[in-house]
Formats: structure tokens, C-alpha cells, sequence
């Protein structure tokens, strides 16, 4: 097997001798073509139906609802014609000598198209079998998806994502501080009770929001806060799991410096400030991007606790997606694509910080 | 230092003093709370913020809900809710057959929960396996592995409804799966509309949205195996399978161990995904606990925030003792 | 101005007694030296004195004011670490900013205190750097900045040259001492290095387990070191320790008879001693005079022989079955003795110690040698 794999490979195309290259070696194992073929496998099960909805986005509505669907966005060519009002969608039609030839639809009724001849329009109605015609396509990207999704409806579209934004970005300021503030004490001090306080912070991981929902919102409600991002923002503003890591990254601050600040006057905010948050700066980013990323997902609590469309978060907002005339699906694919684009941003730019950051979580 | 990272320091400083303006203003009342409580004290303001809004919305929602499940009528206010003992744990509780939820007072309830019973394992195990896989692909030494793992972590990073979108768009009577299966000659099929599908399709869905994070966590444990064990493992002419059983299984059995339980707590509570992409159905074929739980709580009329509430604890009950086994796992390969 | 008193100083970390009942006053402009192996507690006194642990019982006052009660930043002091402690994420200007700014000092006093310690310690070129570009004899010399200008009255050092290596640390050694010459200000300094101790101080003081063993000026403790520990702990190569017995005592002489070596006869010198009092007999390497083969010497084979260029020593065993270890000779020069050479040796006079049975050192007496 190996004679055959070594001729293969390096007699083959330098491609085959690129892949076949890696394995510590120059013959090609075959456990490494199952690696390979799994993770192409793999790549395109996790990129394609994302990528299907992206390209789906950019699809007029016509040829949404076009069955099979088509690859590309496409629409059908069109021309205006004399006589009509609106361009007219062209077609080629097989007569019954076998000739092709170019028409341009008016309407169809039932299995008959009723077409007549671009040039000439005013030689009358020419009625084909739908059968023997078939639609000139050309590719197409329905902008208007976008656009109109954008203007539409008053601007909800802008509201949904100032809440969304809104939520998240101040939901995530405020966490990084209050959490910071715990786990320097957690972590800077010995004090008695700091057991009882680590304890009680990590065991709200036991109590997930979901498990207590009704009186959550009742809560909230008590508070006036139903309809208002802050309802949203509070009951989960303090992580346990940000906790956790802020205080096993401040734990490897030598508490040499912590002496050396008090002996230089500084209070012990000003110690946490000057020196101990801005030497935390790794985890703090972890953290923070944890925090964005889960407060623009969150789909629950913002459920229960905003009720009004002026309010609604972009997930909230996608969910219950419907224009006055129903779905309305190219707009709705539109705002699918645009509600995962931020994070997908965030994802391509900051991956090193996530992966360090949930491989920290799980090895401690 | 070159540009980037000089750019880099003179944002971060500037970040650093917009936000340095309320700790400025801060500063006095800190340090005169740390003159009037003395250092030994003042680690209790620093917790304060966080114990908190733990207190009002970990620890007193758990007593409520406690006094939800044991009170009775659709009033939200537990002061208005009549005493009722332990009535709706018997309600949600009784069953001729446990075996059959239709005999059940809240048959709901137990198709909710054998669903999410049969849910859970399966999902849970396809899932790991899954992520276990692929990180075993992604450490051999393979080019592009940055990318490749990038790509099977990049679902998690979409919200349930962007991941539910995307499936029901996919799966619909006119999607493109439809319309792939039909380009080889095969009939449509309604992939949603039937019980069975839907939930295998739950399952797939739920698979591909959260298998990145564990695979993460994997690989982080296969990579902390030093390199020299395979190597050795080599030299006594190991087969792959057989490393595989022998070595990696063993020394990564802690950090599965974590990932399972990881897992199965998250699983159970799965609610985001299926509620869009099947709504529940159909009928209650894809309908899991936390499903229940909110429609019983919001969606139902009458509210029944009493049941609701009891199901929620004992829901609770079974995260508290997979967490506790988790915890309890954690410290023991842990030295503090 | 500067001076430091210590009384009855006790401090136990949980039911470990980790300084006990200490003693000690220091004299305004005194350089110190706190030395003693690992454990011994130094670091813990000095941290005592800065004010970063609390005392168990006792009192510590600076200047005559008492300043158990007082926080650390207000006593006076300023402490170099070991670790030099620096704010990694700030300047060296910010590092020796930060402390002045945090008590709101004027800017144009801030500034004239940095420029005139940059130049002092020679650190103006890296004012704008960041500790992580500085070598470690540079961060060094910031720490030390740091501290000058608080303008304390006492300067607290915990063996700042121990990350250092050799060559850096002979230098860094020589600056110390000329800062101190310059600035002279009190100087309290921890080491375990008692080379460090010997050429640095005015005064060192030996602590062993907690207690303060002995203090004195450098040579003091050299030549009239109070036990045995001591004895062993200040000078290099260690002092000789030949387990011995007084055999015959006269008004002026006594018998001393070390195992396998024999029998000496030395010069009593007034020492309160006993017949058949088991001693311990110290002498240092370099104390020990060749001799003619006479009675009244040791009798030796040379094992192995270091030539040092400068110096010769001998690894001389000692003979018989109850004396372990060996006797080490120093010479100078390149001596031409071979392995398994025969020497007669004898301590030299009034150079060598006898220690009683509590380690204790027999003074002889008016304590002249």
C-alpha cells in the first residue's frame, strides 16, 4: 500500500504531494485522508447552510419562491416593451417546428403564457404552452432586500438594533466592572466569609435563568422595568464564569506590586484601578467578548420581559419577522444575515480570544 | 514596536481615560469607605454590586418560585395566591402509567419531559462524539488547522434564532434540501411537519449549533497530552484504534468527563432553537421541559404559575445534582 | 531622623512563631544588614518594619514615635523588593510618579524629585521605557529610584541582588554602598548572602529560627562570633569544627584532645573550662599554620587539593572511626603539596574558639580574641 501511496503522491500533481506531505513524513497515511475528507465534509456542513441563507438573501422575492431553488440570485431578463407599462419578463419559447425563439410574457393563466413578440408587440397576444417555455435567466443581486428591509416600517429595523446594540454594549460595560470588583476582592484578599462569597457566586450557575423565569419577570415587573432594556440588562449582569476567570488571571498578579502601590498612597480603589485592571486586560477581553456575544444572542429573557415592538431586540425582532402582507422572505433572510453579521465580525477578528477563553473554562 | 501596536497602546490608553473618569470620581468615596470600614472590611464593597443582584435575581427568584409551587390560582402576585400545599406537585406528579403520558393529569408535562429524556442522551452523545472527532482530526498535524477549527466553531457563534432561521430555511417543503434531493430524482419530503423527522432534525440542529464549543474544549485537553507519549506509543508499533482506546481515551477521560456534564446541563435546558424551528410540534412532538415551562408560565391562559413553578423546581433539582457532580469533578483534578 | 528602635518583638503566623522577642536599635545613617539562612525570619522582621505584616505583640518605633499602629505608607520608609515590584504597565517616569502623585504632590516638585534621581542612578536615558525593555541591573536601579524619591527616613532592602547574576551583583554591591555614602540616610538590608553582609554593613545582624542570634560590625562577628552558628554562618569557606575534650587544665594552659588528631596543649586565657568537658574546637581554614613534624601538632593526609590561582585548599580527612567529615586548610599561594601528602598542622594563636556543649562560645577573658 505504501509503494503505491509513495508513487501516487509524488508522481501525481504537486497538490496531492502538498497534502500527502504533512504527516510527519512524506508517505501519506491513510488515517490522514480519512482526516482530510472528514474535515471537508465537516467545513461544508457548517459553512453551507450559512452561506445558503447569505446568498438566499440577495434573491428577489420571485425567485424565492422558485422551486428547485437556484444556486445563484437570478432573476429573469426583462424588457420593456411598447404598449406595457412595466418591462416584461423574456422567455424562450420552443415552437412546434422546433424552433427557439425570444417572447415576452404578459401574463400566464393556468398552463398557458400569453406572450407577445418583443419587436413587435402591437401583431397581438401569441398563447404557448407553459411547457415549452423556459425563462432567461441572468444574475442578479436583489439589493433591494436590504434596502427596503432597512427603510421599512419606520425605522423598527433601527430600533430593534439600537436595543440590541444598547443591551449589549452596556450590559457588558457594566458586567466587566462589577465583576472586576468581586474578583479583585476575591482574589487581592484574605477576609473571613471570602469562601462563603465564591461559594454563593459560583453556585448561581446552579440556578439558570430558565429554571426560574416566572419569578424573574416578576421581579422585573416590581421593579417597573417590563418593556425596558433594563429589564433585560439586570437579572444577568453578574456571570459567575466571568467571575471565575477574572480571578484566576488577577490571582497571577504578584501581590508584590499590591504592597509596593500601598506603601506608595494609594487606596485600595486606586490600586484596583491603576494597577490591578489594567495588568487584566487578556481576561478582561475574554470576558467582554463572552458577554457581547451571549447578550446579542439572548433570545428568553428578552422574550418574557419586552413585550412592546418598540422594544424588541434584533433576535425578538427576526423571530417574530412578519410585514403587513405576511413573510416576506427575502427581506426576512436579509435580516437573518444582518442580525449574525456583527458577531461573525467579532468571531473573525477576536477568535484567539474566544478559544483561549472557553478552553480556559473548561480545564478549570 | 511597530505601528499596529503602537496604534493599539494609544486606543487602549485613550479607552482607558474615558473610562478612568467615573473611577476618578469614584475615588473619594472609596477611600473614605476604606477609612471608615479599614482594609479588612472594605473586600465586601468591592462584592457588593455582585452578591447583590445574586441576591435579587438568583437567590430570592428560587424563593419565590418555591412559593409559587406551593400556592395556587393564575395571580402573578405571590401575596394574592392562596395557600395550597403540595398540590401542584401532585398534579404535575400523577400518572396511572408513567410509561404513558396520556394517562398523566398533565400529560404536557410528561410528554415534555420523556421528550426531553429521550432528547437529551442522544443529542448529548452525538454531540460529543461529534466534538470529540473533530478535535482528534484537528490535532493531528494538519495545515489550515487555525481556519478548519474556526469553521466548526463558528455556528456557536450565531444567535438560536439566526441558527434556527437558517435550518427552517433549509428544511422547508420548497428549500434547498428539498430541492438537492430532487436534482437525483427523489420526492420532496416534509422534513418538519413529521414527528419523527422533526426531532431527529432537533437533534441535528442543536448538534450543529453547540458541537464547536465542546470540540474547543477537546481540543484544548488532547493538546495538553505531551507530544513524546504518542511518539513512544509509536515506537511500540501502536495502531491508531488501539492508541486511541489505550492512551488518548484514558488521559483525556477527565476533560470528557467535564464536557459530558457540561453538555447534558445545557441540553436539558434547551429551549431557543426548537421553539423556532419547529415551535414545539409537531403537535408536542419536539416540545422539551423549559418548552413547557414557558408556555405554562406565559403563553397559556390561564397562567399557571403554580405549575409552572414546580416544574421548574424540579427541573432544578436535576441541573443542581448534574452541577454538583460537575463541581465535585472539577475540584478533584483541580490543586488550588 | 532615622533611627529605629525594636522591642520585645514578637510575630507568629497562626500558631507558627516565626520572630520571637526581638531586640534592636539602629542608629540614624546606620547601613544594616539583616542576614541568616533560609527561614530565618529576616524578610519577615524587615516586612515587620515596613508595615506590610502586622506584629504579634511588641513595638517598633521610628525616631522615637511608636509606629505598630501607623500604616505603611505613613511610616517613613520606602522598600525596595526583591522582585523590584515595578508597575509593568507603566513608564519608569509613571513607576516613580505614582507614589508622589497618589499623596497630590505639586508637578513641579514631582519632577525636579525625578530628574534628580534619574541622574543620581543614571536612569535618564529610560525614563519613557517600560520595565519589560530593561535588563535586570536597570530595573534594579528604578526600584532603587523609586524609593529615593519618597525621601524616607529609612530605606528597606529584601535581597534585591538575588536575581542577579554574579558579575552584576559584585557591581550593584559597590553602588549600593556609594548610595548610601551619598544619600546617608538609615539603610536596613536583607540578605543570605553573607558576603554581601560582611562588605556592606556598619552592622549586621545574624537571626537564626526567629531570633536574633548575635549583632555587631562585620569584623566583630568574625573575630568574636557568640556561638556557633554564628561562628559557622560569617566568613567563607566555613570555619573548622573538630569535636573535642579537655583532657588537662593548669591556671595558663589546657589539653585538648580531638579523636584520631591527638592531643594539643593551647593557652587557657583565663576560659572557664572542666576537665573531660566535651567542646567543639572552631578554626578557620586560614588559621592553620603549617609545622615541623613536633609533638603538639595534627597530624593529616591531604584527599584533594583545589588550587584556586591565588589560593591553595586542602581537604584534609580526619583520621578515626568517630570523626567524620574533614579539616580544611587554606594556604596562599600555589602551594606544592600533593594528594596523600602528610601535613602537621596547628591553629594558629588566639584564632581559634572553643564552643561548649549548648554551642555556646567560652569567652576568654576581657574577650580579646
Amino acid at each position: 500500500m505504501t509503494e503505491a501511496n509513495r508513487r501516487l503522491t509524488t508522481a501525481a500533481s504537486p497538490a496531492w504531494a502538498f497534502m500527502a506531505r504533512k504527516h510527519g513524513g512524506t508517505r501519506a497515511d491513510w488515517t490522514d485522508w480519512v482526516t482530510y475528507g472528514y474535515l471537508l465534509l465537516g467545513t461544508a456542513v457548517m459553512l453551507v447552510p450559512v452561506l445558503w441563507v447569505v446568498i438566499s438573501s440577495f434573491k428577489s422575492e420571485g425567485n424565492l419562491t422558485q422551486f428547485p431553488p437556484t444556486l445563484w440570485p437570478e432573476a429573469i431578463e426583462s424588457l420593456e416593451v411598447k404598449g406595457y407599462n412595466r418591462p416584461l419578463p423574456l422567455f424562450k419559447v420552443t415552437r412546434e417546428d422546433g424552433s427557439v425563439v425570444t417572447l415576452a410574457q404578459v401574463r400566464r393563466v393556468g398552463i398557458e403564457a400569453q406572450m407577445v413578440v418583443p419587436e413587435h408587440p402591437e401583431a397581438g397576444l401569441v398563447v404557448v404552452p407553459v411547457e415549452r417555455t423556459q425563462a432567461i435567466r441572468k444574475f442578479y443581486i436583489a439589493t433591494e432586500n436590504y434596502t427596503k428591509l432597512l427603510d421599512s416600517a419606520g425605522g423598527q429595523i433601527w430600533s430593534s438594533i439600537y436595543n440590541s446594540v444598547f443591551i449589549a454594549l452596556v450590559a457588558t460595560l457594566i458586567t466587566l466592572v462589577m465583576n472586576s470588583m468581586a474578583a479583585f476582592a476575591l482574589s487581592k484578599y484574605r477576609f473571613a466569609g471570602s469562601n462563603f462569597a465564591l461559594l454563593a457566586i459560583l453556585a448561581t450557575l446552579m440556578v439558570p435563568p430558565t429554571v426560574v423565569l416566572v419569578p424573574i419577570y416578576l421581579i422585573v415587573s416590581e421593579l417597573g422595568l417590563v418593556n425596558n432594556l433594563w429589564g433585560v440588562i439586570l437579572p444577568v449582569i453578574s456571570t459567575p464564569t466571568g467571575v471565575f476567570l477574572l480571578r484566576q488571571y488577577m490571582l497571577t498578579i504578584p501581590d508584590e506590586l499590591l504592597e509596593a502601590a500601598r506603601m506608595d498612597h494609594a487606596s485600595e480603589w486606586r490600586i484596583f484601578w491603576r494597577v490591578v485592571l489594567p495588568l487584566s486586560t487578556p481576561a478582561l477581553a475574554v470576558v467582554g467578548i463572552f458577554s457581547i456575544m451571549s447578550r446579542w444572542n439572548e433570545f428568553l429573557l428578552p422574550l418574557i420581559v419586552l413585550n412592546k415592538p418598540e422594544v424588541y431586540t434584533l433576535q425578538i425582532a427576526l423571530a417574530g419577522y412578519t410585514d403587513e402582507n405576511g413573510i416576506v422572505y427575502g427581506m426576512l433572510l436579509a435580516m437573518t444575515t444582518l442580525t449574525a453579521l456583527p458577531l461573525a465580525l467579532v468571531f473573525i477578528f477576536l477568535q484567539r480570544y474566544i478559544t483561549t477563553g472557553i478552553a480556559s473554562t473548561g480545564i478549570k | 514596536m511597530n505601528a499596529a501596536s503602537r496604534l493599539n497602546d494609544k486606543l487602549v490608553r485613550f479607552l482607558w481615560s474615558v473610562a478612568s473618569l467615573p473611577a476618578r470620581g469614584m475615588e473619594p468615596v472609596m477611600a473614605g469607605l476604606q477609612r471608615a470600614l479599614g482594609v479588612g472590611r472594605l473586600p465586601w464593597v468591592f462584592l457588593l454590586p455582585n452578591l447583590t443582584i445574586i441576591a435579587m435575581f438568583s437567590a430570592l427568584p428560587v424563593l419565590i418560585n418555591i412559593l409559587y409551587s406551593i400556592t395556587g390560582s393564575d395571580n402573578l402576585y405571590p401575596g394574592d395566591r392562596h395557600f395550597v400545599g403540595l398540590s401542584n406537585y401532585e398534579t404535575l406528579l400523577s400518572c396511572e402509567s408513567y410509561l404513558d403520558p396520556s394517562t398523566c393529569s398533565r400529560d404536557l408535562f410528561w410528554r415534555a419531559v420523556r421528550n426531553t429524556l429521550v432528547f437529551v442522551p442522544i443529542q448529548v452523545t452525538v454531540m460529543v462524539a461529534f466534538a470529540l472527532g473533530t478535535a482528534l482530526a484537528l490535532n493531528r498535524k494538519i495545515r489550515a488547522r487555525g481556519f478548519f477549527r474556526g469553521i466548526f466553531f463558528f455556528p456557536v457563534m450565531l444567535s438560536p434564532v439566526v441558527v434556527a432561521m437558517t435550518w427552517v430555511w433549509l428544511l422547508q417543503r420548497d428549500g434547498a434540501l428539498n430541492g438537492m434531493i430532487g436534482a437525483i430524482g427523489f420526492d420532496r419530503v416534509s422534513w418538519l411537519t413529521d414527528s419523527a423527522r422533526a426531532f431527529k432534525w432537533s437533534i441535528f440542529v442543536t448538534v450543529w449549533a453547540h458541537m464547536g464549543f465542546y470540540m474547543i474544549i477537546l481540543l484544548a485537553g488532547l493538546q495538553s497530552i505531551p507530544a513524546d507519549i504518542y511518539e513512544a506509543a509509536k515506537m511500540d508499533r501502536a495502531t491508531p484504534w488501539r492508541v486511541f482506546r489505550r492512551i488518548t481515551l484514558p488521559l483525556l477521560k477527565p476533560v470528557l468527563l467535564v464536557v459530558f456534564i457540561l453538555a447534558v446541563i445545557r441540553s436539558v435546558q434547551t429551549f431557543d432553537e426548537i421553539y423556532i424551528l419547529t415551535g414545539g410540534g409537531p403537535g408536542s412532538a419536539t416540545k422539551l421541559i423549559v418548552h413547557y415551562i414557558y408556555e405554562t408560565g406565559f403563553a397559556v391562559m390561564p397562567r399557571n404559575y403554580g405549575l409552572a413553578a414546580a416544574a421548574s423546581l424540579l427541573l432544578g433539582l436535576v441541573l443542581f445534582i448534574f452541577t454538583a457532580i460537575q463541581m465535585r469533578l472539577s475540584k478533584g483534578g483541580r490543586n488550588d | 531622623m532615622g533611627s529605629l528602635t525594636i522591642k520585645n518583638l514578637n510575630k507568629s503566623f497562626g500558631k507558627v512563631e516565626v520572630i520571637r522577642n526581638a531586640n534592636l536599635e539602629i542608629e540614624d545613617g546606620e547601613f544594616v544588614v539583616f542576614v541568616g539562612p533560609s527561614g530565618c525570619g529576616k524578610s519577615t522582621l524587615l516586612r515587620l518594619i515596613a508595615g506590610l505584616e502586622e506584629v504579634t505583640s511588641g513595638d517598633i518605633h521610628i525616631d522615637g514615635q511608636s509606629v505598630v499602629r501607623t500604616a505603611a505608607a505613613d511610616r517613613g520608609v520606602a522598600m525596595v523588593f526583591q522582585s523590584y515590584a515595578l508597575y509593568p504597565h507603566m513608564s519608569v517616569r509613571e513607576n516613580l510618579t505614582f507614589g508622589l502623585e497618589n499623596i497630590r504632590m505639586k508637578k513641579d516638585e514631582i519632577d525636579r524629585r525625578v530628574d534628580h534621581v534619574a541622574k543620581l542612578l543614571q536612569i535618564d536615558p529610560l525614563l519613557e521605557r517600560k520595565p519589560r525593555q530593561l535588563s535586570g541591573g536597570q530595573r534594579q536601579r528604578v526600584a532603587i529610584g523609586r524609593a529615593i524619591t519618597r525621601d524616607p527616613k529609612i530605606f528597606l532592602f529584601d535581597e534585591p541582588l538575588s536575581n542577579l547574576d554574579a558579575e552584576l551583583r559584585v557591581r550593584m554591591r559597590l553602588e549600593i554602598s556609594k548610595l548610601h555614602d551619598h544619600l546617608g540616610n538609615t539603610m536596613i538590608y536583607v540578605t543570605h548572602d553573607q558576603i554581601e553582609a560582611m562588605t556592606m554593613a556598619d552592622r549586621i545582624v545574624v537571626l537564626r529560627a526567629g531570633v536574633i542570634e548575635q549583632v555587631g560590625a562585620p569584623l566583630d562577628l568574625y573575630n568574636r562570633p557568640c556561638n556557633k552558628f554564628v561562628a559557622g554562618f560569617i566568613g567563607s569557606p566555613r570555619m573548622n569544627f573538630i569535636q573535642s575534650r579537655i583532657v588537662s587544665l593548669t591556671n595558663t594552659e589546657f589539653g585538648l584532645e580531638s579523636g584520631g588528631l591527638g592531643t594539643l596543649t593551647l593557652q587557657r586565657e583565663g576560659r572557664d573550662l572542666q576537665v573531660g568537658q566535651e567542646v567543639s574546637f572552631g578554626v578557620r581554614p586560614e588559621h592553620l599554620e603549617l609545622v615541623e613534624e613536633t609533638l603538639g601538632s595534627w597530624s593529616l593526609t591531604v584527599d584533594v587539593i583545589e588550587q584556586h590561582g591565588s589560593n591553595t585548599y586542602l581537604h584534609c580527612g580526619l583520621p578515626g572511626q568517630h570523626q567524620s567529615g574533614e579539616l580544611l586548610l587554606h594556604l596562599p599561594g600555589q602551594s606544592a603539596q600533593r594528594q596523600g601528602d602528610s601535613l602537621f598542622l596547628r591553629p594558629i594563636q588566639e584564632h581559634w574558639h572553643i564552643f561548649d556543649m549548648n554551642e555556646q562560645r567560652v569567652q576568654p577573658e576581657g574577650n580579646l580574641t
